[in-house]
């Protein structure tokens, strides 16, 4: 680990001016970005704290939706009143995640910066793109048993590791963020991740110094038949090898609207859209929710390790959506 | 029982326990002495060549920072002659490179941070050839066999035209220990005296090795170690560090710590080799044994032959008259093996278990019926007769308590929901070991007792075992009790492995305890009219603190009484106890236990759980019940993991291992753990050592990887003969 200097931001203007000042590198829950320092993988000369910042508040938006601060605590946004009861997808995949004891340090901004978890990325001894620009990628053809099955390049096969970044993709989610000038952007959460392409040490559409100050969602929805179903090598504490976020709303027996986000099969949470718009004006039968984890899988291209993530990911959609429509508690036929 | 049942509630608890959970047991890493600098550990980043340079120009500017050595600046330390092929591992002796990760220089600075950054800024240059860590083909790899066992009868003809045979593959992969203390050394010089906090299991084979290494005198060495941080036989072989804080000390002229990293970790010590097994099995049609051929590879280092025994459980569980055995070991340009919780006994039981569970669905026999078709009354290598087996009263018991009886035998037939059901079981054996150990144990005049030996407590409860002892033999109460160990200078103790501490340092604790009586005896028997004189050591009672002859209540005096009457401060007996080798030859000596494990399979989304283990054990006398629990629970948890989530995974074109942390090594956690119920078998046993009791640190996991596999076929009708079992292989 290199020496740093700290420095404690005392509001969200101070926030962008240290952010954008070379070297620098923000702080919240220090859940991630600590890790990173000490395995040299990061580097900040100086590390801008921002944890106290006034961000963590959890309110209503005029439009009827919810406003997450950046600097909340995953544990407290999962358990949230207005969450748990408009939002519990969302719930389900914080919960879903990391640890309690980790869940209470980390804050939802830093969820949603948190780096993948290739297991080259965090050897500072392997060649990894991703650290080291030029150097190759270990990963395409090594160990690649947690590689993506989707959206990866020739010079990254890593997946976003996030477990509440799948649910807010799934929820149509937008992310609030102050620019250097002050002004507050807007970004979709289906562009907030990027794809690898040849600039894998680029993850997210922020630039140097933004600061998320929060995460918004719509007006409530997918809150009765939803489900988020995690599948990892342990039965709890370990990483997606494939997660499903899925939902739907039901009128009268047919699914109005649905969404099927995947995580761990992308550098970016996955929306199933043909899968999603397949479901629409269809009953909830085994037959279409096997359908849809059929087309979620459409176009997924395994590496020589993790073909069974396709599977996995297939039955896992259709899984969840059953898990989804006994949790409605509406009789499935 | 399980955890809160009746049984264990007038048992000790851990005289440790308390200052464990307050964080007042000093592990390795937190002794620190005045003056000590902090050493970070440089490591080798390539598996095969030589180091062409070493650049430390900008590490050793860096702020706090005293020294870097490397190979270059190192002092040279005598390495022992070794048999022919056997290059032991001595850090920082030569550029040569063995394995990835090898320690090759350590940065000394001021603070752990000043240290640890000047490390990452250590140059390296290297001349590196292709290394092979290919666990593939290890038969085709392996050296020829170097101890060729003869056959059992004639294996070979009798499987060729047997009427019902079975054959398989199994394979296990590298696993480590991953113990919760991480290796760590404080090396101080006071002249030409060392004394090094170390974490080891064993104090006084430590202190000699780096006598040896150093060439001083082994009385100019003090190992100390008092709480271990668990092991499981990492700490068996000394850890680079040792050696490493001991020279930079040495050079620096001032105390030293070194500590791995959890990333470092993997190469500090050794590891559960990977093995490959062909079984082969035949029998008649009623399941009866005739024919088992098991051959066996695992791996070794490039440097060094490390062999633990895969086979032998092949030739000493069931009675069959052609037994065929072989093991061989094969290259890899990898850290030296070591061995691991059940080494040898748990991957040979996978195999055989495995197989024999195949072989009962082929015959259509229930799986523990087929076992006790083939229990062997007597051992069936050598004919001799077991000390103790109550091995079929395990089956009896633990079956029934399971509800074995309920089991279906054809795969996939019980439901719960989604989840398919299945039950398997499997049999676990360990050798019951003894060896020479001393104890001193001293009574003082306030009533208090003080017990030493040089022993290690890892973890599985040995502080207590000796304490127990101790308040039994001398009849007062367990607090009053001190076991003084972890300290090389304290009367001799082998180190803590293969599950004997208790049944040597056990009986030399118990048996210094008679002693004592008879040594108070003696002291009373120098005063007038003492009821003690001329009476035979055997007739003397020890009780209540208090000595008496033999039907002579009448005569009691308490230790107290004796010591104030003489003047006495205390009373202290030295003893080393020895092994009735003669005796104990005239028999086959193990523990044995039997598992009954009940898994759910998700198919379709790869998962498997277990969900109800009972385990059922026979291992002589029990001195503690809640430690024996907790031993065997743990061997349990050990073989769930074994079975469903351990890994080391190796990149083969680096020979580099990459998930050398615990968020990639997947160790089971609470929620992969059900309820664990345990069935002790009492044993009464004579022969095994005076305390009547046998090793159960192994024991509980032997059977565990094997009885989870089963109960996966039971439930799903898919045999997987490569561990770990995890979705990616459920969903294939
Ligand atoms: C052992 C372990 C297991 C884990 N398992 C899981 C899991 O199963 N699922 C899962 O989803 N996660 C898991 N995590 C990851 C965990 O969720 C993240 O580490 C955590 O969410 C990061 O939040 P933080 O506040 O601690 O971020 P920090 O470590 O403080 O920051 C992380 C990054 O985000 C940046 N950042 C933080 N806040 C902002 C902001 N407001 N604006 C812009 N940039 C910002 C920082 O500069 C830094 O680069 C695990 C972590 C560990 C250590
Ligand atoms: S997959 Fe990405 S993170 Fe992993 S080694 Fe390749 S470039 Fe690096």
């Amino acid at each position: 680990m290199k020496p740093f200097a700290y420095k404690r931001a005392i509001d969200t203007a101070d926030a962008v001016r240290l952010g954008a000042e070379n070297g620098s590198s923000f702080i919240a829950g220090g859940t991630n970005i600590v890790d990173l320092m000490k395995e040299d993988i990061a580097s900040p000369t100086t590390l801008v704290d921002i944890s106290r910042l006034d961000l963590k508040t959890i309110t209503s938006t005029a439009n009827g939706g919810v406003s997450i601060g950046a600097l909340a605590k995953n544990t407290d946004t999962a358990n949230h009143q207005r969450i748990r009861t408009s939002y519990p997808l969302l719930t389900k995949a914080i919960l879903a995640g990391a640890s309690p004891q980790i869940r209470n340090m980390a804050t939802n901004g830093g969820n949603l910066m948190q780096r993948p978890r290739c297991t080259y990325f965090y050897d500072v001894s392997m060649p990894c793109n991703k650290r080291v620009k030029g150097s190759g990628c270990a990963a395409i053809n090594g160990l690649n048993k947690y590689s993506a099955i989707f959206g990866w390049s020739d010079s990254c096969v890593a997946v976003n590791p996030s477990d509440m970044s799948v649910a807010l993709m799934a929820l149509d989610a937008v992310v609030k963020v102050r620019e250097a000038s002050g002004k507050i952007r807007t970004i979709r959460f289906a562009d907030f991740h990027r794809l690898p392409m040849n600039t894998p040490d680029i993850e997210t559409s922020l630039k140097k110094g933004e600061l998320i100050v929060a995460i918004e969602l719509p007006v409530p929805r997918f809150a009765t038949n939803y489900q988020y179903l995690k599948l990892r090598d342990r039965a709890s504490y370990a990483f997606a090898l494939v997660s499903i976020a899925a939902a739907f709303e039901l009128k009268n027996g047919v699914i109005s609207d649905a969404r099927i986000a995947l995580g761990g099969v992308a550098h970016k949470p996955w929306r199933a859209i043909e899968a999603e718009a397949f479901l629409k004006g269809k009953r909830p039968s085994d037959e279409n929710f096997a359908n849809a984890g059929e087309l979620a899988i459409r176009g997924a291209k395994p590496l020589s390790g993790n073909a069974y993530k396709i599977k996995l990911a297939r039955n896992g959609v259709k899984r969840a959506l059953t898990d989804a429509l006994n949790m409605g508690g509406t009789v499935a036929k | 029982m399980s955890f809160y049942d009746d049984d264990l509630k007038d048992a000790p608890d851990r005289v440790d326990g308390r200052a464990k959970v307050m964080g007042k047991a000093k592990y390795i890493a937190e002794h620190k002495p005045a003056g000590m600098l902090y050493g970070y550990l440089v490591q080798s980043t390539i598996a095969k060549g030589t180091i062409t340079a070493i650049d430390t120009a900008e590490a050793e500017k860096q702020p706090g920072v005293r020294l870097v050595v490397s190979h270059k600046n190192a002092p040279k330390l005598t390495i022992p002659e070794r048999p022919v092929g056997a290059r032991p591992f001595y850090p920082l002796m030569s550029a040569d490179i063995l394995f990835n990760a090898q320690p090759i220089a350590v940065v000394l600075a001021d603070s752990f941070e000043e240290a640890r950054y000047a490390a990452s800024l250590v140059k390296i240059t290297y001349s590196s050839s292709k290394a092979d860590s290919d666990t593939r083909g290890m038969f085709e790899k392996a050296l020829p066999e170097a101890r060729v066992t003869p056959d059992r009868g004639k294996p070979l003809e009798v499987f060729a035209t047997a009427e019902v045979k079975i054959e398989a593959e199994y394979t296990i992969p590298f696993e480590h220990h991953h113990p919760m203390e991480l290796h760590a050394t404080v090396a101080v010089w006071e002249g030409g005296k060392l004394t090094v906090y170390d974490k080891t299991q064993g104090t006084q084979g430590t202190a000699g090795y780096v006598a040896a290494a150093f060439g001083i005198d082994r009385t100019n060495v003090r190992v100390v170690a008092p709480f271990v941080g668990g092991a499981f036989g990492a700490a068996l072989r000394p850890g680079p560090q040792l050696l490493i804080a001991s020279m930079a000390a040495k050079l620096v002229g001032k105390p030293v710590k070194v500590v791995y990293s959890r990333r470092q970790l993997a190469t500090a010590h050794g590891y559960r080799p990977a093995s490959t097994q062909r079984i082969k099995l035949a029998s008649d049609k009623q399941g009866k044994l005739s024919a088992i051929i098991h051959e066996a590879v695992h791996n070794t280092s490039s440097h060094e032959i490390f062999s633990e025994g895969l086979v032998g459980i092949s030739r000493s569980l069931y009675a069959c008259p052609n037994v065929k055995t072989s093991q061989t070991v094969a290259r890899l340009d990898m850290q030296t093996p070591l061995w691991m919780r059940a080494p040898g006994a748990v991957s040979g039981a996978f195999a055989l278990e495995s197989a024999l569970d195949e072989l009962a669905y082929k015959l259509k026999i229930d799986p523990l019926e087929l076992r006790i078709r083939n229990y062997a009354e007597t051992d069936p290598e050598s004919g001799k007769p077991f000390s103790s087996k109550e091995l079929k009263e395990c089956y009896r018991q633990g079956s029934e308590k399971f509800g074995w009886s309920k089991r279906k035998i054809e795969p996939r037939m019980m439901k719960d929901g989604r989840w398919l059901i299945g039950y398997g079981m499997a049999t676990g054996t360990w050798f019951a070991g003894q060896s020479p150990a001393s104890a001193r144990v001293t009574f003082r005049a306030n009533g208090t007792v003080l017990v030493e030996s040089a022993a290690t407590d890892i973890g599985p409860g040995t502080y207590t075992m000796g304490a127990t002892i101790a308040a039994q033999g001398l009849g007062v109460p367990i607090e009053r009790v001190t076991f003084a160990l972890g300290d090389s200078e304290l009367p001799p103790s082998p180190g803590q492995g293969g599950s004997t501490i208790t049944s040597s340092v056990g009986t030399a604790i118990k048996e210094a305890c008679e002693k004592l009586g008879t040594e108070f005896a003696a002291v009373d028997a120098k005063t007038d009219g003492s009821p003690f004189k001329d009476v035979a050591a055997a007739d003397i009672v020890v009780e209540n603190a208090s000595i008496m002859v033999k039907g002579k209540p009448e005569t009691k005096k308490s230790f107290a009484d004796i010591l104030t009457a003489n003047n006495l401060p205390q009373l202290a007996v030295l003893h080393r106890s020895t092994v009735a080798t003669a005796e104990r030859s005239k028999y086959s000596i193990a523990s044995h236990g039997a598992q009954f494990v009940e898994v759910a399979v998700d198919e379709e989304i790869g998962v498997a759980r277990v969900r109800r283990v009972v385990q059922a054990t026979a291992a002589g006398k029990i001195i503690n019940p809640k430690g024996a629990h907790s031993q065997e629970i743990g061997g349990v948890v050990w073989g769930v993991g074994m079975a469903l989530t351990e890994v080391t995974e190796v990149d083969d074109r680096y020979a580099r291992i990459m998930n050398p942390n615990l968020a990639g090594y997947h160790v089971p956690v609470n929620a992969d753990i059900p309820e664990i119920e345990t069935i002790f078998v009492p044993e009464e046993d004579k022969i095994v050592n005076p305390l009547g009791a046998k090793g159960l640190g192994e024991l509980g996991l032997v059977g565990i990887p094997a009885a989870i596999a089963n109960a996966i076929f039971n439930a799903t009708g898919k045999r997987l003969r490569d561990l770990p079992i995890t979705p990616d292989k459920l969903i294939a």
